[in-house]
Parts: C-alpha cells; sequence; structure tokens
C-alpha cells in the first residue's frame, strides 16, 4: 500500500433503520492503482454503490479513512470541493444525469465554471469533447441532448467528467442502461482514458463479462464486504470464493461450468448473518463439504477476512487450504 | 399445426406525425414445446410482436398480414373469443413485474381471477389452485397472501409466472422477463422457464436483447433489426458463427470470459439502432455495418437460405438458386 491514487482503510458506513443499523459497507479496504481499472462487481443491495458514493463524501463514513493521493480526506469545504474536481463520477442513465434545456456545450462547460478551471473555455470543452470521441466537436456543441443519441450522450457526460482534469474516474454501471451493441464503443472509450490518459476507474458492475472486457482486476463485494479481489485474469479462471464461483458459474456462456444457483437474494444488510455472511447460502456449507472439511463451526460461527490465495489474490473464505 | 404461426406480419403505430412501422414483413412459427427467442435492441420490433399476438396494441395500429394461434387468425376473432384465447392459448410475462401487478391487492387474489374469470372452477377450487400455481413457481403457497411491495423483485416475477401459468397456456410469451434482476436471480427465473418447458411441453417465445441469455434458453433464435427478421436458426450457430453482420455485433456485445480475443477488447457498433419512423434506405443496417458495400444503401435483401434450417439477410450470403429463405 501507499502509491496508490485512492486507498480505503477499514471504510464503513451505516444506514440508521427502526430494527437497528444497516452496515451497508462494513470494513472495506482496498487500493486503486495509477492506470488501471478496478471492476466492483456484486448484487444490487451489496454496497458497491455506498462504497463508491462514501468516497466523494456523499455517505458519511461510519468507520474508516479514504486516503486520495496520499491525503486523508476529511469532510471540510475546501478537501471535497478538490477531491470532486479530483475525482469525478459517471452515472448509470446519462438521459437522467443531462439537463434536457442545457446545450452539449453549456453540459461540459458547467463543471469547467463552478470549478474555475484555468484556460480559455471553449477550447477545454471542445479538446473534452474530442477526447470522448464527439469530433468535430463543432458539430456536437450547439445541440441538445434529444438531439444526438444514447451513446453519444454517455459521451458528452464522460467529456463533462474529463474536462476538470480528474484523476480517479468512479463508473456506477457505465453501460447498463445502453443498447448493447453500443456498449462496447463506450468501454473502449474508458479504456482508452485509462491507457492514453492515465486515469484510474472504479467501474461498479453486475456484468463479469464487462469485466473481462476492460477490467485489469476484480473486486467482489457481498453484504457490505470485500470476498474476493484479484487480477482480472485470476478472479476469473481461477475464482477462489463460492460466492465468486457461484456468479461466475451462471454467466449465461459459462455452459461447460456446472450452474450453481444460489436459492434466495442477497439478504438484508439490517441482519448480517454471524460467522461467515455468506454462509446461509454457500454451496460448500449447504453440500456438507464444509462438514466434512471440519470447518462447519468456523463457517457459522467465525467471521473471515481476506486471506491471501496467490500473487495479489485474496479471498475471505474458511474453505481454502 | 404450429402453436403460434406469424404470416407476413406487418404492424404500423398511427402517430400525429405520420405512420411508423414497426414491423415489416415477419414470418416465424413455434410448434409445441419449442422454445424460439426473438433477439433485438430498442425499437426493433420485438416487443410490438409480442403484443400483437393477444391484440393488446392500440385500437388505431395497423396489423397486415397474419398472426395465427393455434391455426386460427387472432385478427379475426369476436371479442368473445379472443377472451377464451388469451391465457388459456397463450400468456404473456412481461418484464416489469412491479407495474404488471395491481398494488392494492394481494398476489393470490389476482392469479384466482384469472382463473375464474377462464374457466369454470368455483371459488374454493381457485384458491388451491392458486396454492399449487405458486408452489409450481417456487414460491410457499402462503404467499399468496402477499401484496406486490412485500415480494422481492424476484419473488414477483415469479408471480407473473404463475399468473401467465393459471389458464394452463399452450404458448408462453416472455418478453424481457429478467431484465431487471440480479444475475443470480435471472438464473433462478431462467431456469423456472426451462423446467417448465421441460416439464409441460409449453411452446416458449422468448424475446431479450441478451443474446447470451437466448442461446442457453432457447433451441432457436431469430434476430430483429428495423422491423425485420435478419437472422433465423439454432441458437448455438447463430451466436456461435453468425452469418448476418448485425447479430455478429450483437453476438461480441456478450463476451465469453475466458476467451483470449475479448480480453480488454470490447467490441461495439457506432450509431445507435434506426429510429422505425426514419429508416435508412436500403438494407437499414447498411449505416452501421462494417461490410457494406456500395449496393447495400439501394438494395434491401430478404432473409436467404444460408443452409438447411439457417437463413441471413444479407447481400454477402449467396443466394442458393431455387431455395429462398
Amino acid at each position: 500500500m501507499g502509491d496508490g491514487v485512492l486507498e480505503l482503510r477499514d471504510v464503513s458506513v451505516t444506514f440508521p433503520s427502526r430494527r437497528g443499523d444497516v452496515r451497508a459497507v462494513d470494513g472495506v479496504s482496498l487500493e486503486v492503482r495509477p492506470g488501471e481499472v478496478l471492476a466492483l462487481v456484486g448484487e444490487s443491495g451489496c454496497g458497491k454503490t455506498t462504497l463508491i458514493r462514501s468516497v466523494l463524501g456523499l455517505e458519511p463514513l461510519a468507520g474508516g479513512t479514504v486516503v486520495f493521493e496520499g491525503t486523508a480526506v476529511t469532510q471540510r469545504q475546501r478537501t471535497l470541493r478538490d477531491l470532486r474536481r479530483r475525482v469525478q463520477m459517471i452515472f448509470q442513465d446519462p438521459t437522467g444525469a443531462l439537463n434536457p434545456r442545457h446545450s452539449i456545450y453549456d453540459a461540459v462547460a458547467e463543471g469547467i465554471r463552478i470549478h474555475g478551471i484555468d484556460g480559455d473555455e471553449p477550447t477545454l470543452v471542445a479538446e473534452a469533447l474530442g477526447r470522448a470521441g464527439l469530433r468535430p466537436a463543432e458539430r456536437y456543441m450547439p445541440r441538445y441532448p434529444h438531439e444526438v443519441s444514447g451513446g453519444q450522450r454517455q459521451r458528452v457526460l464522460i467529456a463533462g467528467a474529463i474536462a476538470l482534469g480528474p484523476k480517479l474516474l468512479l463508473a456506477d454501471e457505465p453501460v447498463a442502461s445502453l443498447d448493447a451493441s453500443i456498449r462496447g464503443e463506450i468501454l473502449a472509450l474508458l479504456r482508452d482514458l485509462v491507457d492514453t490518459h492515465g486515469l484510474s476507474i472504479i467501474a461498479v458492475t453486475h456484468d463479469l463479462g464487462l469485466a473481462w472486457n476492460i477490467a485489469d482486476r476484480i473486486a467482489v463485494m457481498y453484504l457490505g464486504r470485500i470476498v474476493e479481489i484479484g487480477e482480472a485474469e485470476d478472479v476469473l479462471a481461477n475464482p477462489q470464493h463460492p460466492y465468486t464461483q457461484a456468479l461466475l458459474s451462471v454467466v449465461p456462456e459459462m455452459q461447460r461450468v456446472e450452474q450453481q444457483i444460489l436459492t434466495g437474494e442477497t439478504p438484508d444488510p439490517s441482519r448480517i448473518p454471524d460467522g461467515c455472511r455468506f454462509h446461509p447460502r454457500c454451496p460448500v456449507v449447504a453440500s456438507g463439504e464444509a462438514e466434512r472439511l471440519g470447518i462447519l463451526g468456523r463457517c457459522t460461527g467465525v467471521d473471515v477476512e481476506l486471506l491471501p490465495r496467490g500473487e495479489g489474490h485474496w479471498s475471505a473464505c474458511h474453505a481454502l487450504p | 399445426m404450429s402453436l403460434l404461426e406469424l404470416r407476413d406480419l406487418h404492424i404500423t403505430y398511427r402517430s400525429e406525425r405520420g405512420d411508423v412501422p414497426a414491423v415489416r414483413g415477419v414470418n416465424l412459427a413455434i410448434d409445441p414445446g419449442e422454445t424460439v427467442g426473438l433477439a433485438g435492441e430498442s425499437g426493433c420490433g420485438k416487443s410490438t410482436i409480442a403484443g400483437a399476438v393477444l391484440r393488446l396494441l392500440p385500437k388505431e395500429t395497423i396489423v397486415e398480414g397474419q398472426i395465427l394461434l393455434d391455426g386460427q387468425d387472432v385478427y379475426a376473432m369476436r371479442p368473445g373469443e379472443l377472451r377464451a384465447v388469451r391465457w388459456t392459448s397463450a400468456a404473456i410475462v412481461f418484464q416489469g413485474a412491479l407495474h404488471a401487478l395491481n398494488p392494492v391487492q394481494r398476489v393470490g387474489r389476482q392469479i384466482a381471477e384469472a382463473i375464474l374469470l377462464h374457466s369454470s372452477h368455483s371459488k374454493r377450487a381457485a384458491d388451491q389452485r392458486v396454492g399449487t400455481l405458486l408452489e409450481r413457481v417456487g414460491l410457499p403457497a402462503s404467499r399468496a397472501r402477499s401484496y406486490p411491495h412485500q415480494l422481492s423483485g424476484g419473488q414477483r416475477q415469479r408471480v407473473l409466472i404463475a399468473l401467465a401459468l393459471a389458464c394452463e397456456p399452450q404458448l408462453l410469451i416472455a418478453d424481457e422477463p429478467t431484465t431487471a434482476l440480479d444475475v443470480m436471480v435471472q438464473a433462478q427465473v431462467l431456469e423456472l422457464l426451462a423446467e417448465l418447458q421441460r416439464d409441460r411441453g409449453l411452446g416458449l417465445l422468448f424475446i431479450t436483447h441478451d443474446l447470451s441469455v437466448l442461446t442457453s434458453t432457447c433451441e432457436r433464435l431469430a434476430v430483429m433489426y428495423a422491423g425485420r427478421i435478419v437472422e433465423d436458426g439454432p441458437s448455438h450457430d447463430v451466436f456461435g458463427t453468425p452469418r448476418h453482420p448485425y447479430s455478429a455485433a450483437l453476438a461480441r456485445a456478450f463476451p465469453t470470459i475466458g476467451d483470449p480475443s475479448s480480453r480488454m477488447a470490447p467490441s461495439g457498433l457506432a450509431g445507435d439502432p434506426p429510429n422505425p419512423a426514419d429508416l435508412p434506405s436500403g438494407c437499414p443496417f447498411h449505416p452501421r455495418c462494417d461490410r457494406a458495400i456500395d449496393e447495400c444503401a439501394q438494395h434491401d435483401v430478404e432473409l436467404r437460405s444460408v443452409e438447411v434450417g439457417r437463413s441471413a439477410a444479407c447481400i454477402h450470403v449467396p443466394v442458393e438458386v431455387g431455395r429462398h429463405g
């Protein structure tokens, strides 16, 4: 640890509820390296969106520290303002994120004005549009969001983000609302920003195929925790955690592996199970394998941390050697 | 006889700004027990077809050609006949499970209502059948007393499937039934559909943009673009060795994990699916096609036979003498 763009140290986010505190993010430590795409994978309710919102100070931390470029982020206005320039968020639905009455020029220029970026505004806007693949930029500037396609709207949002010279993009399901045939183009653009401009990206997704397409590393989240993290090839070719194995087995193209369809849905984070939080749905427990291995007591009674499973590969499971 | 047969189906929506051709000459047949996937993106006409089969489209919509359910022309039916056919011959499972259910009525009541309307069951027998149906889709019979908001997304989707099965239809039309669901819940629902199809010999028309889901659930696949079928054939062939450049692009959008050619190489198409009200000339796919030649902008191409049981509508597919589409 140390030279990462972003470092999360034991970060927790809780929401109050009538039934007690809901631990949406429950002790996550994570480092994002310069020039990498980290895919944050998990099902709805696992805390992945809350986690990236907490990076921007949009969710108050219940515990832990967010360190951006070596400096701990505090709730002080000046630090937050600087952070919100250097860390940009891209949302799932570009149509909802753009003001229909603002031209594309204004959509991109807005951030430049708010943050008082030095330089000639029209030049900065044109450069950003060009880098986002909207060329010639002059043709797009006067148009309104409804006059361009869904894929182009997502490019406008990306242009607005990169106009501010960020180091880190937080992309929340960046292509989930787009038609299948145009997703690849947007993913290629994101990858290109990393490869040629040295940005880092956290891509929140439920789609392991997307991770295979663009991610250097993958972190798998379950009930507020990272349960597996490693190089994308290692995690996808040699998944160590039973939850990752199950997720991978239900990808429709993966017909050579036997499907492990977990029953039920992600449990409620206000009632996190004792022991390993995955044990009530775990195939290793359900099949009796945990009992044969003599670890059932630990699965149901002892919480488990991320344990090393190879070069840069970690998994939070009692069942592994 | 086919369960469902579409013969040269044309569907045109009327709007103040003119007519919009949503479906432009579709031929498709589903036999009893067969599973057919209809793939395509927004505006390609796939959901319009689903709506047309049970005559659920706006009244002023122009429907030409024929839709035959069990050999009977749906658009020639009188209201009474139509009511008998809906639910009992064919039923639809829609995408938005929250919106398709009445929020202020217990789900059991909603299923019972369909049974009572379309059969001679007594009220008690209908209630019993509700319990059986819920168990059939993997929910406890006691869930009949729940309101929709008390159920999770996956459970609501199961309720909709139970509702569709209420009158034992021969054909189930599933329009994006898993799109709003998480991957694990999607797998549960797909497994349920496969089971029903296997055990009950149900015909299944499965509609979605997700080619990978269709390939794993359906024997046959038809890919639609701009209101037409542009490729048709056994699922694994269409997904594995697509012959139309559009199917090829759609297949590449669902990369195979572990395949080195797609690692760090996302692949997509420039441009958007076309607006049905303003289709490009010639082959409507030509502006986005990497194999387009000058002729493509002038002439549209009909489905041509590629090999037995496979066809594609592309100028690069050689015309076989004496055997078209």
